[in-house]
């Protein structure tokens, strides 16, 4: 359940203004200045919080604090995590910046679940959104309050006092001065922050908007950084699990006598739960291969082929998620109609860190470590398996190497708690990489049909848009067009039987497929028209902010108007993901022998409002823009009969040095404007703006991700 | 079979009483509880459990603990001298050449086993020598340019 909250919510790209922090009041116990805040309420959730808070001595109706120490120190409790995206460094700012403390006063307390209050999970690019604005109001609210102690304490008149530095001054004479630690010294003071503290301006700025390199670098050049398998119990086991071949597939029969003659493992077998543990992960994992087993399979006779028909035999009714004008109208004022279809295949995370999660039962308290984007849906999880109630489980995720959606889902967890409770004695479950792809909830496979024409002047006259299964997100345009309609079919994730195989959440859920056959049929109705494709997106654009963005990347590249295709091999797309408005125009070059393709340049700019930290912000451009050339080029996943076919990176290729394009990242000056989106964004266009460019290379269109090899040498070959 | 292992590690020396047939990366973590090193695929596809081996980058995950003996392996823990940074990870950090950091002791000690071979690799040669290393995240830009900064500084000092 836990997690169809959240992938609805993921899929749906949670619109900025929707979430508006309520405020309430708490108990908290302990020394030093704590700031207690709530950074969203949407109703729907907040019930679900309040009946499920099961934190001992900490209230449910705030979701993070912050603590200013005797010592001087600043903390944040929350319960976001780190996968990479580098919140860490970025909320530090922020809370620095209100607060005038330097950055490396603050620590982060991240996802903890003893210690930090609810929080729902770390996805849909929420966290600089949403728990960034209430974190800083929060920040402001502890400056105000260290202000009105030094007033007490100074007996100076209030308008004289500000902060620096760590200390509250009296302007008239700094040598005056308290630092914050001698504030909060002996002091337990608890504030709920009601109304918004006066934030800073960005005039005022001394942190925010500045780069800084991430605050946890240190622990990850030197293998200090401990990660889930890190974490070493005595008297630990490590487990392996028994497998079907493929999903769907039953247990028949199994036979452990020649894996339970090694020394010291122990064996489990619960039904069709079937595990070997040893104090070695390696001696473990030679235990399992003596495993005979038998599993009957069912022939569903669905493959990577013919998936698609499948699924839009099996389709749900359409849903109208938006409507504009009378695509009949449009239609009949249509000089060029064109419907195309699109398809995009099952797609992997990949994380190079496989889930991983230690289970230790002591006491009747259950400690968890665990590669998990939610920690506090996973305690849930075990104390649902162990039969006890959550608040004797604790869950700390230490850093999570890359997520990307994949560690929404908290199995491993699970599993490491039912052989910690099986076997009495710590048990680490870290999957091998061919459970992390047989067991990953893929990115849906996933259809999009658009019928639309375009005028005499070369507007676009109407725009009829079904998308199957990719889900919402992205699925509505930003052009200029009187007449449309977008139709959704079926979510975005599981809650279907149609996928052979579990779905979820990938990185930009569903906007990756949406923005790859929008951007496609825009261009194809530019071609249709005889216009430049800037020149075509320019002249159906309204949008200013997405024009600047346009229009900024465009500049950046060097772009001149040509016939189209021209030859050149440049293609454009835009696009909107949480929050953050991006364009990019990417130069490819085909070979034509034998279809590869490869990525020369990229430029991207993006409005994501206020950048905390720009470097930051880019690096994340940088990561999508890399990670997005996997999916738009080589990444499928290949099954039949529900059995895997792709289990390791010889065959799953992910980006590697060799494909990397010279890649420009502008982010635009928005200062003034609520901070958007940055881990996700850019990621929206890879498939796109390659297709666009392949286009215009060689004047042939893919209408299927990935554009790999073959399909480009079928395109082709298609004249 | 279970023998007696002696072999450097990080510059001291180590005595084992092991079955010498199991594999480096899990003797490194498990019984010498040296996590720097990392699982990530297991067949030598990704380059998260790079180590060296007088100092060359091998794959722990193939690599026999029988296979370093006599030898000198070198892990990430190794790599600060009197608790300095050595030039790569400062240029890593310099560079923000890592996100999540799983991968990050992999390249950077595949990028060391480059410069000793060749201490001022061009870009091409720098692609061509960690193209093997996976990252999900996409630092790879990042980590090309600290490769490159990291090599300049040391001018074939290591």
């Amino acid at each position: 359940m836990e997690e169809n909250k959240i992938l609805e919510m993921d899929f749906k790209d949670t619109p900025t203004e929707s979430l508006i922090g309520r405020r309430n009041f708490i108990k908290v116990v302990g020394g030093g200045i704590f700031i207690l805040f709530n950074y969203w309420d949407v109703s729907v959730f907040a019930q679900e919080r309040r009946n499920r808070s099961g934190q001992q001595d900490l209230p449910s109706d705030f979701n993070a604090f912050l603590r200013i120490s005797e010592d001087g120190r600043v903390t944040c409790y929350t319960g976001k995590i780190e996968m990479g995206q580098g919140i860490i460094t970025s909320l530090s700012q922020e809370i620095a910046d209100e607060l005038d403390v330097s950055i490396d006063m603050v620590d982060m307390v991240m996802g903890d679940t003893d210690l930090c209050p609810y929080d729902m999970g770390t996805f849909g690019s929420l966290t600089t959104r949403f728990f960034g604005p209430a974190l800083r109001a929060a920040a402001a609210e502890g400056r105000q309050i260290l202000l009105e102690l030094a007033f007490e304490k100074l007996n100076i008149p209030f308008k004289n006092l500000e902060t620096e530095n760590g200390f509250v001054i009296d302007k008239n004479n700094k040598k005056n001065k308290l630092s914050y630690a001698q504030l909060a010294e002996g002091k337990k003071i608890e504030r709920h922050l009601k109304e918004k503290a006066e934030l800073k301006k960005p005039s005022e700025f001394k942190i925010i908007g500045k780069s800084f390199n991430r605050r946890d670098a240190f622990e990850k050049v030197t293998g200090k950084a401990k990660y889930s398998g890190d974490i070493q119990l005595p008297e630990m086991l490590y487990a392996k699990i028994l497998r079907p071949p493929a999903h769907g597939a039953k247990l028949v029969s199994v036979d452990l006598s020649e894996a339970a003659k090694i020394k010291n493992v122990v064996v489990v077998h619960e039904g069709d739960f079937v595990a070997v543990l040893h104090k070695y992960p390696d001696v473990a994992e030679e235990a399992f291969s003596k495993i005979k087993s038998k599993f009957d399979r069912t022939n569903s006779g669905i493959d990577d082929k013919n998936i698609f028909d499948h699924l839009l035999k099996s389709a749900s009714k359409g849903q109208v998620i938006a409507k504009e004008g009378d695509l009949k109208k449009g239609e009949s004022d249509s000089k060029e109609i064109i419907s195309e279809t699109y398809l995009d295949g099952y797609k992997a995370h990949a994380p190079i860190e496989p889930h991983t999660a230690v289970v230790n039962i002591e006491g009747g308290k259950v400690t968890v470590w665990a590669s998990t984007q939610t920690p506090f849906g996973a305690k849930e999880e075990v104390a649902n398996e162990l039969g006890i109630s959550s608040k004797n489980v604790r869950v700390i995720p230490p850093f999570v190497g890359g997520g990307f959606g994949g560690k929404t889902r908290n199995i491993q967890i699970v599993e490491a708690a039912r052989l910690a409770k099986l076997t009495g004695k710590p048990v680490q479950v870290a999957w091998t990489r061919k459970e992390e792809f047989f067991n990953d909830s893929f990115r849906p496979a996933a259809i999009v049909k658009i019928n639309s024409g375009i005028n005499k002047k070369g507007k676009i006259s109407f725009w009829d848009y079904h998308v199957y299964y990719a889900g919402e997100r992205g699925a509505q345009h930003f052009y200029n067009i009187q007449n449309s309609s977008t139709t959704v079919y079926g979510s975005g994730w599981g809650g279907t039987s149609a996928h052979p195989f579990a779905t979820g959440a990938w990185r930009a859920p569903g906007n990756n497929t949406n923005t790859f056959a929008r951007e496609s049929q825009i261009d194809i109705m530019a071609a249709k028209a005889g216009i430049d494709p800037l020149e075509f997106r320019l002249q159906n654009l309204t949008d200013k902010k997405m024009r600047r963005v346009l229009e900024t990347a465009a500049e950046k590249f060097g772009w001149k108007k040509s016939k189209f295709p021209s030859g050149r091999g440049f293609g454009i797309a835009l696009g909107i993901d949480a929050g953050t408005y991006v364009a990019a125009i990417a130069e490819v070059d085909v070979n034509k022998n034998s279809g590869e393709v490869k990525v020369k340049k990229v430029v991207c700019a993006q409005d994501m409002g206020l950048a905390i930290n720009p470097e930051g912000a880019a690096i994340q451009m940088e990561g999508c823009i890399t990670m997005g050339l996997g999916y738009a080029l080589k990444e499928d996943i290949h099954f039949k009969d529900g059995e895997i076919f792709d289990l390791n990176f010889d065959t799953y290729e992910i980006p590697r040095f060799s494909w990397l394009p010279k890649i420009e990242t502008i982010i635009l000056d928005n200062k003034d404007s609520a901070p958007q989106g940055g881990g996700e964004p850019a990621i929206i266009l890879m498939g796109a703006v390659v297709a666009n460019a392949i286009f215009d290379a060689t004047g042939k269109r893919i209408y299927q991700l990935p554009m790999n090899p073959e399909r480009v040498k079928e395109a082709l070959k298609n004249s | 079979m279970v023998e007696r292992i002696n072999f450097t590690l990080n510059g001291k020396a180590v005595n084992l009483t092991v079955d010498s047939d199991r594999l480096l990366l899990w003797v490194l973590r498990t019984d010498l509880g040296l996590t720097g090193t990392k699982y990530g695929c297991g067949e030598s596809f990704c380059g998260a459990c790079t180590v060296l081996v007088n100092d060359e980058a091998v794959r722990s995950c193939q690599t026999q603990v029988k296979e370093v003996k006599g030898k000198s392996v070198v892990t990430i823990e190794g790599l600060m001298k009197n608790e300095k940074l050595h030039p790569l990870q400062k240029a890593f950090m310099d560079h923000d050449a890592l996100q999540c950091g799983y991968c990050t002791p992999g390249m950077i000690l595949t990028a060391y086993s480059l410069l000793k071979k060749n201490p001022k690799p061009s870009r091409t040669e720098i692609i061509e020598g960690m193209n093997d290393n996976l990252c999900r995240c996409g630092a790879h830009n990042r980590i090309i340019q600290a490769i490159e900064t990291a090599s300049k500084k040391m001018e074939g000092g290591f």
